[in-house]
């Protein structure tokens, strides 16, 4: 009984997971909402931010988890990191990593 | 039709026009042709980012009429003394580099069954897709008296950074001591939501060092603080009591321009210098290519290409679009509808469909004096059943209090936002 509801619930969002079948540049796109703040590509100019293009993926997925749980004291980024998924957070990572 | 399948002798972007004919080796013959009309933070960040993702599968060819980009954010710094004019003025130099030809011209009217733009040089430019941000038109129709050259001289707007920011400082600097600056704000929306308070707060900090018997009259149509409500309300308080007095429900019908009078619904109010926002509209090219759906005011869109729901191929960015709920007029958001938009036109062009998942993220930082800065932050997914940008519950939000670390932060996001929208 359990067992089939499993199914039956996997089989509905893998229905929906292919209706809306992701875009091939998500991780592009997802990133390039970051750049008015973090610069193109995550090269941010100027001192105040870190760099993200090339930050190791483990690193900066740790830093985004601190500011969702609210661990650790920021100004902004804990109120726009609520507004991603953890899959689009690891996206988003995935493709600042890949920056050099 | 999709860009490999057109002909190739019409395949580049088809200029007409002695002043146009500076062909790029780079420029591919088989590419698509993309028009951006308007080089602010929506159209040269559409530009720049249709070259950097689409390379030689797109020519792109960006219109603007001015030479150099001036940022709306952060010119009431000039009002307030702490900018100038130049550190907010950035070239096009590097984005033509990308390559996008810089075409310096006005757009006069787009053809949507022809798929033209004719320009004030009386060149032609065809296109396969068209990216229209047109930015704000002033509704003088709503404040009569200000309806013509001289009015708008002596009453200033200040609300498109340039020779009228110059000349609201300059009225300011010549007002006597204990004379009163009065600020007209429209009913909402309106380009840059939190952008009449920041004001408010910058002409007060300017009193509070060189006059501090003037005051800052804030005339506000609406009947509250359109942005960072409470925030502001303290703000005007603790740092400014006595010098901003905050009058809500205050709508101007017309003003009286010799004696600078703003004429309120319920009563008159003589200022000194006299400042006002005029309720806006999608500014003038929107409105001659059928792009105008709502209220005779704004255009509307496909929020998952940024289309216009009146005009095939053509794409609205920016102030111009009637916002979905809680989305701002903003420079930010300019920013991310060019992407959402380019990421979706060169989808299309290679004949697949836009990414069904976009995400826009808006920041907008407002100065409360020299250094100190409050923000307003919110994050829009795709909601598929009411096809909106909507903010996602639990995100976003207010700085806790004015603060100085912030202000550090605004000035890197405008060097930030430029690179990212210039090059």
């Amino acid at each position: 009984m359990r067992v089939a509801a499993w199914v039956v619930t996997f089989s509905a969002c893998l229905t929906v997971g292919q209706a809306l079948a992701a875009d091939p540049n998500l991780g592009r796109n997802l990133a390039a909402t970051c750049a008015n703040c973090h610069g193109t590509d995550g090269k941010v100019v100027g001192q105040e931010l870190v760099r993200l293009a090339g930050m190791p993926a483990n690193q900066m997925r740790g830093k985004l988890s601190e500011f969702k749980e609210g661990t650790r004291q920021v100004t902004i980024m804990h109120q726009i990191v609520k507004g991603f998924t953890d899959e689009q957070l690891q996206l988003i990572v995935d493709y600042f990593a890949r920056q050099r | 039709m999709t860009w490999h399948r057109r002909d190739v002798l019409t395949a580049a972007a088809t200029v007409t026009g002695a002043s146009l004919l500076s062909p790029r080796p780079s420029w591919s013959q088989s590419a698509a042709r993309v028009v951006v009309i308007g080089g602010g933070y929506g159209g040269a960040a559409a530009a720049r980012y249709l070259k950097r993702w689409g390379g030689k599968k797109v020519n792109v060819t960006l219109v603007e009429r001015n030479k150099q980009f001036i940022s709306c954010p952060l010119s009431n710094l000039v009002l307030g003394g702490s900018k100038t004019l130049a550190d907010l003025t950035r070239s096009y130099e590097r984005l033509a580099k990308t390559p996008v030809r810089m075409v310096h011209d006005e757009a006069r009217a787009i053809d949507p069954v022809k798929r033209t733009v004719k320009l004030a040089s009386g060149a032609t430019l065809s296109y396969d897709r068209l990216v229209v941000p047109p930015g704000i038109e002033f509704m003088w129709e709503e404040v009569p008296g200000m309806a013509n050259a001289a009015a708008q001289e002596r009453i200033l707007h200040a609300w498109k950074a340039g020779p009228q920011t110059l000349a609201l400082r300059k009225q300011l600097e010549a007002m006597p001591d204990g004379g009163v600056y009065a600020l007209s704000i429209p009913v909402a929306p309106y380009r840059c939501p939190p952008g009449p308070y920041e004001r408010a707060c910058q002409v007060a900090s300017y009193f509070k060092q060189a006059k501090p018997r003037a005051k800052v009259l804030v005339l506000d149509a609406n009947d509250k603080i359109v942005s960072k409500t409470a925030l502001f309300d303290k703000v005007f308080q603790d740092m400014y009591g006595g010098i901003i007095e905050y009058r809500p429900n205050s709508r101007l019908t017309d003003v009286d321009v010799a004696t600078r009078t703003a004429k309120l619904e319920v009563e008159d109010v003589r200022a000194d210098v006299l400042n006002v926002v005029p309720p806006q509209r999608a500014a003038d090219i929107a409105q001659q290519a059928g792009l105008i759906t709502a209220n005779k005011r704004w255009c509307e869109v496909n929020w998952l290409s940024m289309e216009s729901k009146a005009q095939p191929h053509i794409h609205v960015l920016g102030d111009a679009t009637l916002a979905a709920p809680m989305m701002p007029k903003s420079g930010h958001m300019a920013n991310q509808h060019a992407k959402l938009a380019a990421a979706a036109i060169l989808n299309i062009l290679s004949g697949q469909e836009p990414n069904p998942t976009p995400v826009a993220v808006n920041t907008c930082y407002s100065f409360v004096d020299a250094t100190q800065v409050i923000h307003i932050a919110t994050v829009h997914q795709y909601n598929a059943d009411k096809k909106l940008l909507e903010t996602v519950q639990g995100s976003g939000g207010v700085s806790k209090e004015p603060n100085v670390q912030e202000g550090k932060y605004a000035l890197s996001w405008a060097q930030n936002i430029w690179a990212d929208t210039l090059g």
